[in-house]
This record gives C-alpha cells, sequence and structure tokens, in this order.
C-alpha cells in the first residue's frame, strides 16, 4: 500500500473561455482521508490559492448526484476520462492532473459543452414511438428476463462522454456520432415496440458520421465507468446494418 | 393569436412528465434547467417505484396502497390526491413500459415486484438497482421526440430566477439567466410549472441530495407570494455513508440483513474498530429497542443515532459517526444479498465493509413539505381529472409538482412512493397547465413591457453588486455554517429554544451574506455568483422551514419535539383504561395539530398560518402502534 501523504497536489489546465489560450495552475491542498476529486475541488472553490500563494478564481466545474449516475462531472483525470466523484484522492498518484474532458469545447476550465451527445441522440431517433403518454388499459409488452439483463447493460447510459472523449474518430472536424448514441440504438432496436422504427434508426447510422467511422479502437469499452459493452453493440449494429443494406438493394422491407 | 405558451422549470421526472402533457395538448413548451434535464436527481432514486399490480398471489390492493400512504405521513395529507395517486399508478407503470423503460421482469416476462419498507405486500417495480435513472430517461426519449417535432424547446444551462406577475397577480411567464454569458432574458408565457426538485441542500453537507438540489427556485416564487407548506416534516435516512461532499444512503437492507449498529463504549476511542473487544462495544439500537434491535424503524434509528453522538457524546472519534458493521455475517451470504451496497461502498470510501465496519450517520433525504397546490375533488372521492386547480399553487397560473410540492407524503414519505408522486403529480399538473390556457380571455391584454422591464433590471442589478462585491466572506464557507445550523437545530430532534436560536442564527447568516466577497470578476460562467444567488434564497427558505417547526408543538412523522411526545402507555392496550385515555389525548392532539402549515413570506419573519386537511377517504381513529 502507497504511503498516505500530507497534502494533496493538484495540477489542473484552466481556460477562461472557450476562445482564450489554456494554462496550468497548480493548488496544493491538506490530505484528508476520503477525498474524492469532487469533494478536493469543493474544498478548493473556498480557498482558491496556487501553491506559490496567488488567489485566482475558484476553478469551474460540474456536479450533481457525486454518486456516479448523473454522469456530471466527468473530466480527464491523469489522462483518462472518467467520473471526478469516484475518483478517489488515496487511489490517485499525485500530482493529480486535471484537465477537461477531451473532444468536448470548453466552456470554462474544467466545464464542457456536452450538447453533441444529445445531438446524436436526436440524430439516431432515440426513442420508442408511442402514441402518447397516456394510459392504454393494455398489460406492457413482455419482455423474458434474459433480454432485459442484455438490455438493461445499455440503458445505465449517463451520457458522461467519456466513451466519447476516448474516442480516436469522435471530435470536433469529424462527423461521427460516437459510440454512446449508437449504443442507444442497439436498445431501442431490440425493444417490442421499437422494433418497429428499426429501419429507420439503421439508416440514420448508415449515413455519414455513422457506424462505418468506427475505426474499432476499443478505447469507448475501456473507459466506460457503467461497464457498458459498446463495442459489443457496435459488432451487433455492423450485422443489422449488413441486413438492411441487403434488404435496401433488394427491396423487401 | 398563436397557441399560449407553457414553460416547464426543471428537467426532473416531474417537469419532464409536465412538459410531455402539455406539448400533447397541442401547446408549445419552453423547458427550462440549470444542466441537461437527463442529470436531473431522479436518477438518484433506487429502489423502486410503487404502484398496486397484484400479480404475486397476496391480494394487494389499491384501498391498502392508499391506507399505507395516509397512515404513513400521518393523516397529515389531503386525501383525494392520494386516492387519485395510488388508483392511477398501475396505468402510469403500463406508460412507463411503454416507452421502453427497462423495468426488471418476472421469468414470465411480466414485471417484477419487490416489497419494501413498510408495507406488507410486494408492490415495488424496479429496474436493477437503478430505477429512478431508468424512468427519467424513459420520458427524457419522449421529450426528445417530442422536441425534434418540434413541440418542445430546451433551455438547459439556464436558470429560473423569478415570476413575471401582472397587474392582476398573474404569473406571465418567467425571468431567466444563462449560466453562461449570465444574460438575464424575460420569457412571457401564459403558465408556468414549477418542477424544481428538493431542498436537502439546506442540510448539507449532510444530505443525500444532489448539489444542484438547493431549494432555491421553489423559494424564489415563494418570495413572490406562494405559500410554503408543511415546511417542518424533512425525512433523514438514518443510514448514510459520510462524505466530505455528500452523504451516500446506504440501504436499509444493510439492517435488515443483518447489519448491527455500534459505537466503542469509551469516548473518543480511536481504536481500529475490528480490534475492540464485544464488551466495550455498545449496540444500542440493540439495547434501546429490544424488541427490534437492529431493524427498529428510520426515524426510531435516526432518533438514537442522533442520542448517542450528540447527547452521549459516543459518536465515533467524538464526531458525528457510528458503525454499522456486516464483519460479522457470512462473507458469500453478504456478497450476494448486498451486493450493490458493497459496491457503493467500496466505490466511494475506498475500503471494504466484509472487512472493516462502515461509518454512517443520518442524512436530509428527502423533504415532504414544498410549494402548497390546490385539488379539485370529484364525486368519487379522488381528485377531478383535468381540472386546472390540481397543482395550481395560490399564483393564479402558476402550477408545481414533484418534490417541490407538498401534496402527498404528509408528514412522512413510505419508500419507493416518491417516484410515483414526482411522475403523477407532473403528469397532473401538465393537464392542469393545460386546461388553465385552454379557459384563458382570447382578449387578454398582453404583459405590460414596463412589468417586464423592472423585473428585468431588478435582477441585472443583483448580478452588478455581486460582481462588485468585495466583503470579507465566501459564500461556499456560509452554506456550510447554513448546513451545520439546520442539522443541528432543525434536523431529527427539535425544541423550542434551539429553534428559536437557529432564526436568529438564520438572520445572521442573511447579514453576513451582505458582505460577501465574490473573488472573482469573470463574467462568464461564473459559477460563484450563480451560487451565491442561490444560497441567499436558501436561507429564506430556511427561515421558512425553521419557523413551521418552531409553530408546531408535537411529534408527527418526521417532526420530533421531545417535550411534546404523546407515548403509548407501556402495557396498555385498547379497552384498557389507560389506552383510552391515551387515545382521548391523541383525539385532542389531533383536534388542535392535524393541520396543513402554511408559511407565508414576510420579512423578517414569514407568517404561519394553517388550513384544514381533506380527511374524507379515511378519517383518523387509531393512532399508530407498532407494537
Amino acid at each position: 500500500m502507497r504511503e498516505t501523504p500530507s497534502t494533496i497536489e493538484l495540477r489542473i489546465r484552466r481556460q477562461d473561455g472557450p476562445d482564450t489560450p489554456p494554462y496550468w495552475e497548480t493548488f496544493v491542498l491538506p490530505h484528508a482521508p476520503d477525498h474524492n476529486v469532487v469533494s478536493v475541488l469543493m474544498a478548493l472553490r473556498e480557498h482558491p490559492l496556487t501553491h506559490d500563494g496567488r488567489r485566482v478564481d475558484p476553478v469551474c466545474w460540474d456536479h450533481n448526484c457525486m454518486e456516479e449516475v448523473c454522469g456530471s462531472c466527468a473530466m480527464l483525470i491523469n489522462g483518462v476520462p472518467r467520473p471526478a466523484c469516484s475518483a478517489l484522492i488515496d487511489q490517485l498518484e499525485q500530482p493529480i492532473v486535471l484537465e477537461p474532458l477531451p473532444k468536448f469545447p470548453v466552456v470554462r476550465d474544467l466545464l464542457v459543452d456536452r450538447s453533441a451527445i444529445d445531438a446524436g441522440l436526436r440524430k439516431v431517433h432515440a426513442w420508442i414511438e408511442i402514441d402518447g403518454a397516456w394510459d392504454t388499459h393494455e398489460p406492457p409488452p413482455r419482455i423474458a428476463p434474459q433480454q432485459w439483463a442484455a438490455d438493461y447493460l445499455y440503458s445505465r447510459c449517463m451520457s458522461c462522454g467519456c466513451c466519447m472523449a476516448a474516442c480516436p474518430q469522435f471530435g470536433a472536424g469529424a462527423d461521427f456520432v460516437g459510440p454512446a448514441p449508437l449504443a442507444q440504438v442497439r436498445l431501442m432496436n431490440a425493444h417490442p415496440t421499437g422494433r418497429h422504427d428499426k429501419t429507420e434508426r439503421l439508416h440514420a447510422i448508415m449515413a455519414e458520421g455513422g457506424l462505418s467511422d468506427c475505426g474499432n479502437a476499443q478505447n469507448c469499452v475501456r473507459v466506460c465507468p457503467k461497464a457498458i459493452p459498446l463495442t459489443t453493440a457496435i459488432g451487433e449494429l455492423g450485422r443489422q446494418t449488413t441486413i438492411q443494406a441487403l434488404k435496401d438493394l433488394f427491396g423487401s422491407s | 393569436m398563436s397557441a399560449p405558451g407553457a414553460i416547464v422549470v426543471g428537467g426532473g421526472l416531474g417537469g419532464l412528465w409536465a412538459s410531455l402533457r402539455l406539448a400533447e395538448a397541442g401547446f408549445p413548451v419552453r423547458l427550462f434547467s440549470l444542466f441537461e434535464v437527463k442529470r436531473s436527481h431522479s436518477v438518484c432514486a433506487q429502489g423502486g417505484i410503487n404502484a398496486v399490480l397484484d400479480t404475486k398471489g397476496e391480494r394487494d390492493s389499491i384501498e391498502q396502497h392508499i391506507l399505507d400512504t395516509i397512515k404513513g405521513g400521518e393523516y397529515l395529507a389531503n386525501q383525494p390526491p392520494i386516492k387519485s395517486l395510488c388508483e392511477q399508478a398501475p396505468g402510469l407503470i403500463g406508460t412507463f413500459a411503454r416507452m421502453g423503460v427497462t423495468f426488471s421482469r418476472t421469468p414470465e416476462g411480466g414485471l417484477d415486484l419487490r416489497l419494501f419498507g413498510g408495507v406488507k405486500h410486494r408492490r415495488t417495480c424496479f429496474a436493477g438497482a437503478s430505477t429512478g435513472q431508468q424512468l427519467l430517461y424513459g420520458v427524457d426519449q419522449q421529450v426528445r421526440r417530442l422536441e425534434s417535432l418540434g413541440r418542445v424547446e430546451k433551455f438547459e444551462w439556464w436558470e429560473f430566477l423569478s415570476l413575471l406577475i401582472d397587474a392582476d397577480g398573474r404569473c406571465r411567464g418567467i425571468l431567466a439567466m444563462d449560466l453562461r454569458s449570465l444574460e438575464v432574458r424575460a420569457f412571457p408565457a401564459e403558465t408556468v410549472v414549477l418542477a424544481s426538485g428538493g431542498f436537502g441542500q439546506l442540510y448539507a453537507p449532510k444530505t443525500t441530495t444532489s448539489t444542484n438540489s438547493t431549494g432555491a427556485a421553489a423559494s424564489r416564487v415563494y418570495q413572490q407570494g406562494a405559500w410554503f407548506a408543511n415546511g417542518e416534516f424533512f425525512q433523514f435516512h438514518p443510514t448514510a455513508m459520510l462524505g466530505h461532499d455528500k452523504t451516500r444512503l446506504m440501504s436499509e437492507a444493510a439492517r435488515g440483513e443483518g447489519g448491527r449498529v455500534w459505537v466503542p463504549r469509551t469516548p473518543g476511542d480511536r481504536r481500529d474498530p475490528t480490534r475492540i473487544p464485544e464488551r466495550e462495544r455498545f449496540y444500542f439500537l440493540e439495547e434501546f429497542f429490544p424488541a427490534y434491535g437492529n431493524t427498529v424503524a428510520r426515524d426510531e434509528a435516526s432518533r438514537a443515532i442522533w442520542r448517542v453522538t450528540r447527547e452521549l457524546g459516543l459518536g465515533i472519534g467524538g464526531g458525528d459517526r457510528v458503525y454499522l458493521d456486516l464483519t460479522h455475517l457470512d462473507r458469500r451470504f453478504v456478497a450476494t444479498r448486498l451486493g450493490a451496497i458493497l459496491e457503493i461502498y467500496r466505490k466511494f470510501a475506498g475500503s471494504d465493509p466484509l472487512d472493516t465496519p462502515m461509518e454512517i450517520f443520518p442524512a436530509a433525504h428527502y423533504g415532504m413539505g414544498g410549494l402548497w397546490v390546490d385539488f379539485e375533488r370529484d364525486a368519487d372521492g379522488g381528485m377531478r381529472p383535468g381540472s386546472a386547480r390540481n397543482h395550481a399553487t395560490n399564483i393564479p397560473g402558476l402550477y408545481a409538482c414533484g418534490e417541490c410540492d407538498y401534496a402527498y407524503h404528509g408528514a412522512n414519505r413510505l419508500g419507493a412512493n416518491s417516484l410515483l408522486s414526482a411522475s403523477f403529480s407532473g403528469r397532473v399538473a401538465g393537464e392542469a397547465a393545460a386546461n388553465y390556457l385552454r379557459g384563458l380571455d382570447p382578449a387578454r391584454p398582453a404583459l405590460a413591457e414596463t412589468v417586464i422591464e423592472a423585473e428585468r433590471r431588478r435582477q441585472e442589478t443583483i448580478n452588478q453588486r455581486l460582481l462588485g462585491a468585495d466583503g470579507e466572506e465566501n459564500p461556499y464557507t456560509l452554506h456550510q455554517a447554513l448546513g451545520a445550523l439546520m442539522t443541528e437545530r432543525v434536523g431529527v430532534v427539535r425544541d423550542n429554544a434551539g429553534l428559536e436560536q437557529a432564526l436568529d442564527e438564520l438572520d445572521r447568516l442573511e447579514a453576513r451574506l451582505a458582505r460577501i466577497g465574490l473573488g472573482e470578476a469573470n463574467r462568464w460562467a461564473n459559477q460563484t455568483l450563480i451560487f451565491t444567488r442561490q444560497l441567499a434564497d436558501m436561507i429564506v427558505l430556511a427561515k421558512a422551514v425553521t419557523a413551521s417547526a418552531l409553530a408546531r408543538d408535537e411529534c408527527r412523522g418526521a417532526h420530533h419535539k421531545p417535550d411534546f411526545e404523546l407515548p403509548i402507555p407501556e402495557g396498555s392496550f385498547p379497552g384498557d383504561p389507560e389506552f383510552e385515555d391515551y387515545r382521548a389525548r391523541w383525539r385532542e392532539n389531533n383536534t388542535r395539530w392535524l393541520k396543513t402549515t402554511l408559511a407565508e413570506y414576510a420579512a423578517p419573519r414569514p407568517r404561519i398560518h394553517y388550513q384544514a386537511v381533506d380527511l374524507s377517504v379515511c378519517p383518523p381513529s387509531e393512532p399508530r402502534d407498532y407494537r
């Protein structure tokens, strides 16, 4: 076991706004047990002094549930995209290097704009077409527990963006929709009602910026904090799109 | 004139349901949220959502769900809304399932049910250990569908600041702030549905709620005249793991499966817990409650932990923590039965509960109180479907739903009823607001530009003042002082002297907040400014909560004032003279206190008054008796 240090040293990549150059600052805080990256940043904002005693603006970052279920606090921690709330200080090499989640435009400091995920979900029609949010007085569709177990893995995606940050194909200047929205296509296409609109979703990901842009680097599945089998989903979608392409070619539906 | 527009503030379960129903009714919806809506606090609810499906051969009934909810809340909630809530729960679950929510399944592929605290039947639908997240995603996807059709427009990263109120006192839109540019902009609309969530951050860091659950939005409309009801009723969960940032819920299952709660008998004992011999451990729940031991009810457990740490000074290391010990149990058994708990604890504490006892303390979990909302009683005794009065606040045109309203849980909430009330109330509020819009006079005058401009200028002035604030106080330090004060004085156990002191202390906190130093002048995404604004409103709300608690001289549900306790005489049962004497005193107490607290904003202290509770479904006849 590593010896517990008496301080916590943070190196943070900062940026005052979307169009200003980034710069680095170092902070040293007293060590306390049970700290995670969010709780240290909370302690820091009360006394935002650099290691050489300069008072600076508090660091901006995003956080909400702090139980690794809302996806807000993802950032690059020692080079790895991950939620900050579950990054325990005593399990990290020091100095701890914090950077904004790459591939997404920086708003300020560690705060990024992840609206690309939402746009991707809209592009692939990541929803079930229902008649309306009212009671139809019919029993809901049955789903075998085996299928549930497979589907549930994908429904836990919290749009944190870690998989997108790690993906070499996703980012500024590229059209690729990214792993998270693709996995939702896998989920929706499996649902008894969602299946009705399978063709539409498959066509969406057979277009530019879709499935074929995946370079199979497999980074996404390695960084997903919820262990979602993203590459399995992408593999399944590969088969679905191949069949769809044949159907399109031969005109059967 | 085009269709009048609606605004929904908040994108958790309540806000998304309201948005869906308003958009489906044909009205354009603008949805405001502090962050991407799918990050809302609804995702934190793990356990499940109650609905009587009666698919387990247990003869469960909707009547029983209604009774459990009424009695769990110690009769403090109006009963017609509860009746409708429970009756419509199964249909709501079916709708969620159609949306694609991944409910856990039976071997036959139907919806599985589990047993939850305080009830005798399996009645709780669940989706793995992340039910709230799954339900929220279901409605999030439907809202995204409507967004792609242009029927809902999202304003994420915008904060609600205030209502626009016309000369007749009607709500005619909102003022909101872009959380990046800090631009303050008016959004006129004909109705507003507030679904801004709870206010657990008043107790930070000893709360299980998300950091955005500040209650600031509810406080803002309260300051504009909306009534805040039953603020003194806040549920404390006895077993939350401690953290600097927040406390995380450890399910009751840990005690249910044999976990033991203890502290060292010697105050300040700093030995490793595994080295403290059995005879030097104080298993206080087992000593205080011989019949129930460690599985005693939530509120009793919270109060016992409070007593041991705060009154007897026996907390671990002299602090606010006690052990919840699983190390004596069979490792394989614990791993199978409590896998989810073990995972959370290992992930966030970095130690293994199988090797070393967990450290826990009660945490502020759920506010039963909130904005007062109306309902219209139907001939069948429930809430009249579609009535524009349902979930309407006392400000015409303003609706409230979800945890920010007060409607369903009375003095205490049953487990797995919160996801139900959030969803149901959102649906009802959306339908009610749609009917309010249908009933508007087409010839109504537009909101005066002067009203909009005056409100915009007022809010912009606050920003300018804060940007130039260079006092010595830090808002984050003040937030900790607020959390410590509320935990100490307005928490698990209350007394009137302490509550009086708390009100004075809140005045002092307000004075300190006026001497704030922002510490940054960068206007762009200035989180300190945003938080300081919220903190000011949190202190105002804390006063409403504290004043409501001070005014209520009784013990009911989560509100516990030992000076006014009415214990059941030991060893006496219905029919015994002592018990009947007790029953008479219980009735007398109900005559005096079975009423809704209404806090009305006034400076420096809120005005408190009361309203009768609608007991038309099941009037109280028997005292709660868990013996």
